[in-house]
């Protein structure tokens, strides 16, 4: 099989024209024009899915079904020492093509709609600067050919992201939670670079032994070959039973978890939604949190030798999954809403990975389908109530209603992505929603099955919850009623996204996208039965509480009580935190530390000062400003050094 | 008495020592004398000893050469032109300062 076409050689121009639209446009065009900055940002991504789409096509149209990874292009980057370097290039495979294809169809779109969402905003270059820095990061991410590289795109987009929530740097609220999300998934990084660290320290002394033709220890291709995983998975790493490779991987999976925001650490992912909608639905929602679940994807086979890894990625996954989609019930706030709803759904991915073996790899296919409509139908969502906002000033659901008739467009595509997300079928997220419960239950893990079929309802519930409080029933206020529909630039990206979310369900992504043998294609019929009935009943039920009319709402809630309250106060998670942190790990540990460094260490530091300016003085009187006493000092200094040369040589003769 | 006296030849010893006695009177001069002049004059008494000095070794190690002679007299020539300058210097403080006493000097100190 050879991938000699002329675009597999200028792949890395996918990800290259944003950082050069970036530059461009951060450095040139804005100052010059805002207009023109925002078309010259978006016409750059335009220009990029292009290439995106020609790549796609060229890599999947060759004639053999085994999609080998493939490396067009590569340079040296970083070399220690013989065996030690690290390249940086561009790796096409299956999975990075299809996020290539996802991240640059998202964020084209979102470019779109930026020129009319951020119309009257006066940060509108700096935006469309920061949107194309996040879409070159994490194109890079996406085509990173081994660890050390992902891990430079990984603090890219985490940077671009800290950048863009806090992008109305005048809000309070906006900087703190920029701070947090940054805060947050710096400390995840910690242990993603421990890994990468303890990875790479094996790697290195074994690689000798144990490479097959790769470039360096940091390879993705060197990191997942059995030769090298059977040798560090019988390693004792002296922590708990961990072998070494289950501990680097474990250690891995707490970078994929900050980023991709799984329970306990996707406390910055709500907040992040202070950030403008558009951010919101390109990296809160379709690309940078999906960032975790693609590590994890492509360390795969690493994360299957370590069995118990692998495990404990499907328990958090399913955990977030069913956490964020029971606190999602009971926010007010749309975008909060949909942020839990995202955790929620990066859970299912993440445990679709986590159920995959190597011997039946359907999770591994069922989690990138996942990503791959997921992406659009959240998107669509995310880009749906930035046009709600847009018309009615307000992020809560209450102050909403009846914006079916004001916003016909709007309506229509987010109840399209909302039935998507429900997944009922034929939208998109029928078909991998199916994948993944069959990929559960087909590895035997029963529970994990009951959690996603349990969160397939709950996830119908808080969806419909949303569309027939906001779209629905009599308009609740002054702004309500006089919606009016979004502009043009706003509506295409909305119908584009809402095709995509309902026809991306039929591509036949296992064919594509699979490790090991290819899955068979199709529907589990008893499964999508289930699965289906489980979305009727969670859309009937948020129509029997919220359509019209909220009493039977709010006297469910009573019946729930305490659990309600719980919920709604997301079960206090930050507030945990904030007690760990400020009054253990602040009174206990940081203010002593700070006492120390305020006191001993600034101490000697202003001791030294001190004692050097005391002598100054005392010195000073020496200087009188008369010759005389120079003079006699001089005198006196030659004196004794002629006296000390006498005692050391003494007289002669 | 006389014939006594006249085999009392001065050494090179005695000459040294008494071209450090001119010596150390002239450095006691110059750190302590207040009165410029008289700071001049104890430098031009330090410079004479060490021009006595070049005579003294040339007629001890080489008598048959006079460049320590030579050396003595350029010494006395620019110790002239020296206290010229010095003499100049002190008429420019005096104009500015109405004295010339060295311990009043102390613009260094600023």
């Amino acid at each position: 099989m050879e991938h000699s076409g002329l675009i597999m050689k200028f792949a890395w121009l996918i990800p290259a024209i944003p950082l050069m639209s970036f530059i461009l446009v951060g450095l040139v065009l804005r100052p010059l024009s805002k207009r023109i900055a925002g078309l010259a940002a978006t016409a750059a991504i335009f220009i990029c899915a292009a290439l995106a789409y020609l790549l796609a096509w060229q890599y999947f149209s060759c004639a053999a079904h085994e999609y080998a990874a493939v490396v067009p292009v590569t340079f040296e980057w970083l070399r220690y020492q013989a065996g030690l370097s690290v390249q940086m290039g561009v790796l096409v495979d299956p999975i990075s093509v299809l996020l290539m294809v996802v991240v640059t169809t998202v964020s084209a779109l979102v470019h779109l709609y930026s020129i009319g969402y951020m119309h009257e905003d006066e940060g509108y270059g700096r935006f469309f600067t920061y949107l194309n820095l996040f879409t070159f990061s994490m194109l890079g991410l996406v085509a990173a050919v081994n660890i050390v590289q992902m891990y430079v795109f990984w603090e890219l987009v985490g940077v671009s992201s800290f950048l863009l929530i806090g992008f109305y740097y005048k809000k309070h609220s906006a900087v703190s939670a920029s701070n947090k999300a940054f805060i947050v998934t710096r400390f995840a990084d910690l242990g993603f670079l421990t890994g990468i660290l303890i990875l790479g320290y094996y790697g290195f002394k074994f690689f000798a032994d144990t490479s097959a033709g790769q470039t360096g220890p940091f390879d993705f291709a060197y990191l997942n070959s059995a030769a090298f995983t059977t040798k560090i998975a019988s390693m004792p790493s002296g922590i708990f039973d961990f072998s070494i490779l289950t501990l680097s991987m474990v250690l891995v999976f707490m970078g994929a978890a900050g980023k991709s925001a799984m329970f306990p650490l996707h406390i910055w992912l709500p907040d992040a939604m202070e950030g403008p909608t558009p951010v919101s639905a390109l990296i809160h929602a379709a690309t940078m949190v999906v960032a975790g679940v693609y590590l994890v994807a492509r360390l795969f086979p690493a994360f299957a030798a370590s069995g118990s890894a692998l495990m404990m990625v499907a328990y958090v996954g399913a955990f977030t999954s069913l956490f964020a989609a029971i606190i999602g019930i009971t926010q007010d706030d749309i975008k909060r809403v949909l942020a839990f709803s995202t955790l929620s759904q990066i859970g299912y991915m993440m445990l679709a990975l986590g159920v995959a073996t190597p011997a039946h790899p359907l999770g591994y296919t069922a989690s990138m389908f996942h990503l791959f409509t997921h992406a659009f139908f959240k998107a669509l969502l995310f880009l749906a109530a930035g046009a709600v906002i847009h018309a009615v000033s307000t992020n809560n659901i209450w102050e909403m209603g009846g914006l079916r008739k004001k916003m016909p467009i709007t309506h229509i595509t987010f109840l399209i992505a909302a039935l998507a997300i429900a997944g009922i079928y034929p939208f998109a997220g029928f078909f991998s929603k199916d994948e993944i419960l069959a990929s559960a239950l087909g590895n035997g893990h029963t529970l994990i099955f009951a959690v996603t079929l349990t969160v397939a309802a709950l996830t119908a519930v808080y969806m419909f919850r949303i569309y027939f409080v906001a779209f629905t029933g009599e308009p609740r206020t002054h702004h309500a009623l006089h919606a009016h529909e979004a502009p043009k630039i706003m509506l295409i990206p909305l119908i584009v996204l809402a095709i995509l979310s309902a026809i991306a369900g039929f591509v036949p992504m296992g064919s594509f996208v699979h490790i090991g043998t290819a899955p068979h294609g199709g529907i589990n019929h008893a499964i999508a039965i289930a699965a289906s009935a489980a979305a009727v009943l969670g859309i009937a039920a948020a129509w029997f509480f919220y359509a019209g009319q909220t009493a039977r709402a709010a006297s469910a809630a009573k019946a729930f009580g305490i659990i309600y309250l719980a919920a709604k106060q997301k079960f206090y998670i930050d507030e945990i935190y904030i007690f760990i942190t400020k009054s253990i790990l602040f009174r206990f540990v940081a203010s002593p530390i700070a006492w120390f460094d305020r006191h001993i260490v600034d101490g000697g530091v202003n001791l030294s000062g001190f004692l050097t300016r005391m002598t100054g003085q005392r010195l000073r009187y020496t200087q009188t400003g008369q010759v005389q006493t120079y003079g006699f000092w001089f005198a006196g200094g030659l004196l004794l050094v002629m006296l000390i040369i006498w005692a050391a040589i003494g007289v002669k003769s | 008495m006389i014939e006594f006296l006249s085999s009392l030849t001065p050494g090179p010893h005695h000459w040294l020592v008494l071209s450090s006695i001119l010596f150390s009177i002239g450095l006691y001069g110059v750190l302590s004398r207040s009165n410029a002049v008289g700071v001049l004059m104890s430098v031009e008494i330090m410079l004479n000893s060490a021009a006595m000095n070049f005579v003294i070794f040339n007629k001890y190690i080489s008598p048959g050469a006079v460049d320590g002679q030579i050396m003595a007299i350029f010494a006395i020539a620019v110790a002239a032109a020296e206290a010229v300058v010095g003499m100049a210097i002190f008429v420019a403080i005096y104009r500015r300062c109405w004295s010339i006493d060295v311990s009043t000097m102390d613009l260094m100190k600023d």
